[in-house]
C-alpha cells in the first residue's frame, strides 16, 4: 500500500451485508468481533480477557505484549486498523481497582471498531508502551492522556503536558484524588498562571514564527533563543 | 454670535442666525462624544458568547448603530475589549498582554456569567472572573446575553464614557504589578512582542 492510499470502506469485505445502524443491540449477547478471536490464537497468553458489551468488543491485553499485538492489528491484511479513533484511560471509585488505559481501533477497510484495554496497577509507576511508532496521530491523544491521568507513555517522543501548560504543578486532573477546585487557593492558581510566559507553550519548531527567526529584532533572538521561561 | 449663555455644558448651542457659523461646547462633551460613537471592540470571544457578539453585529441587532462596525481584531486599533466567554488560566496571562497592549482610553465589557465570574465553570481550570486580571467597566449578565442584552451593556458603557471628565487623571492610571515580581512585563517588551500587530503610526501603549 503506497503512503497516499485511498482506503475504501468495507473493501475487504465486499461480500459482507450493508451495514445499517444495529437497532435493540443485546447487552452481552452481541457477536463479537472476530479480531478478538485472532488476537488470542496469534498471540498466546496476551489476552487477558474478552468481553462483549452493547455490541463492542473489548480486549483486555497484556501491557508489554500490547505494540506486538497492535502493530499486528494494524499491518496484517486480515485485521487492518489503519486509524487510531481515541487514546484514554479510565479511574474508578473503587479502592484497589486498577486503572485502565484504553486504545479505539478502526478498521476502515473491514468495518470493524475494536476496544484495546491495558489494565494499570496503581500501585506501581503508571507506564504503558507508546503507539505513537504505528499510529503518527497518537502523538496529542497521549500527550492529553498523560496531562489529565499521569500515564507515562514509553516511547512517546514529547511527552509533555497538551491542555494544562507546562509548569502546571498541581497535579492530573482528571484523577479521583484531584479536587474538583484545584488543590491551591484561587489567588495562587491565578500567581502561577499569569507568571507563566505564553510564548513560553511552543517550542520555536511549532511557532510559525520560527520560519522568520532571522528577520525578528536581535535583542528578540537572543531571547528566544536562550529558551526564556518566564515561568517556573 | 459665539458666547452661550446656556449653563448645561452637555448641550451644544448653534446660532443658525450668525454668518460665522460658530458652534460652542465644552472640550469634555465634545471628546467624550467622539468616543463614545466610536468605540472599537476588541473581540476576545472564547465561547458560546461570542455567538451572541456575533449576532448583535450582525445586521439584525447591527452594532453598527453604535459606530462600533469595526471590529479590531489588532489590540493596537482597539478601544473596548469585549471579553465573551470563559477564561481558563491558561488564557489569564494572554488576555492580560492584549489589555497591556490596547492605547489609551482604553475600556472592558464582561460578557456573560463566566466572564465576569466564572459562572458554572467554578473548577480548577477556570478563572473565577476576569476582573481578577483585568479592569472592567460593565458587568453584562446571562448565559450567554442575548444581544439586546449586550447593546445595553454597550449602551451604558457610553453613558460612562460621556461622563469622564480630562481632568481627572486617575481613570487613565494603568495598573501596573510590581517590577520586582515575576508578574511584571516591562512596557518596552510587551511593544517588541506585538510588533506583528503593529501599525503604520507606531502607535504603541506609552503614546498618549
Amino acid at each position: 500500500m503506497s503512503e497516499f492510499a485511498i482506503v475504501v470502506a468495507g473493501h475487504a469485505a465486499l461480500d459482507a451485508p450493508a451495514p445499517v445502524t444495529p437497532r435493540a443491540v443485546s447487552h452481552r449477547a452481541a457477536p463479537a468481533n472476530p479480531s478478538a478471536a485472532a488476537i488470542a490464537t496469534k498471540f498466546p497468553g496476551a489476552v487477558k480477557r474478552s468481553e462483549v458489551i452493547w455490541g463492542e468488543t473489548v480486549v483486555f491485553l497484556d501491557g508489554a505484549q500490547l505494540l506486538d499485538v497492535v502493530r499486528w492489528l494494524h499491518d496484517d491484511p486480515s485485521q487492518s486498523y489503519e486509524y487510531l479513533s481515541d487514546v484514554t484511560a479510565v479511574e474508578y471509585r473503587d479502592a484497589g481497582r486498577p486503572m485502565e488505559v484504553v486504545w479505539h481501533l478502526r478498521s476502515i477497510a473491514w468495518r470493524r471498531f475494536l476496544r484495546l484495554k491495558v489494565e494499570l496497577d496503581p500501585a506501581k509507576p503508571l507506564e504503558v508502551a507508546s503507539v505513537m511508532p504505528i499510529y503518527k496521530g497518537a502523538d496529542w491523544l497521549e500527550r492529553e492522556c498523560y496531562d489529565m491521568f499521569g500515564i507515562r507513555f514509553a516511547g512517546h517522543p514529547d511527552l509533555r503536558r497538551i491542555l494544562m501548560w507546562e509548569q502546571y504543578k498541581e497535579g492530573y486532573p482528571l484523577r479521583k484524588d484531584f479536587p474538583l477546585r484545584g488543590r491551591f487557593s484561587r489567588s495562587e492558581q491565578l500567581r502561577q498562571a499569569l507568571s507563566a510566559n505564553p510564548e513560553a507553550h511552543y517550542s520555536m519548531n511549532e511557532l510559525s514564527i520560527a520560519n522568520a527567526f532571522e528577520e525578528l529584532p536581535v535583542d528578540m533572538r537572543q531571547r528566544l533563543a536562550k529558551g526564556e521561561k518566564t515561568g517556573e | 454670535m459665539g458666547l452661550s449663555t446656556n449653563p448645561d455644558p452637555n448641550v451644544v448651542s448653534w446660532q443658525p442666525q450668525s454668518s460665522d457659523g460658530w458652534v460652542t461646547t465644552s472640550l469634555d462633551f465634545i471628546v467624550n462624544w467622539g468616543r463614545a460613537n466610536s468605540l472599537w471592540p476588541m473581540p476576545f470571544g472564547t465561547a458560546c458568547c461570542a455567538i451572541e457578539f456575533m449576532a448583535a453585529a450582525a445586521s439584525r441587532y447591527d452594532l453598527a448603530r453604535f459606530g462600533m462596525e469595526r471590529m479590531s481584531f489588532s489590540p493596537r486599533q482597539a478601544d473596548l475589549l469585549i471579553c465573551a466567554g470563559r477564561v481558563p488560566f491558561k488564557l489569564a496571562p494572554i488576555i492580560r498582554r492584549i489589555w497591556q497592549q490596547m492605547p489609551q482610553p482604553k475600556w472592558c465589557i464582561s460578557m456573560g456569567a463566566c466572564a465576569s465570574t466564572g459562572g458554572m465553570f467554578d473548577n480548577y481550570a477556570v478563572v473565577q472572573g476576569i476582573d481578577t486580571i483585568i479592569p472592567v467597566d460593565v458587568y453584562v449578565p446571562g448565559c450567554p446575553p442575548r444581544p439586546e442584552g449586550l447593546i445595553y451593556g454597550i449602551m451604558m458603557l457610553q453613558e460612562k464614557v460621556k461622563k469622564e471628565r480630562m481632568k481627572n487623571q486617575s481613570i487613565r492610571r494603568e495598573m501596573e504589578p510590581d517590577p520586582s515580581s515575576q508578574l511584571y512585563i516591562p512596557p518596552s517588551v510587551i511593544d517588541e512582542l506585538s510588533e506583528p500587530f503593529g501599525n503604520s503610526v507606531h502607535q504603541t501603549r506609552q503614546a498618549p
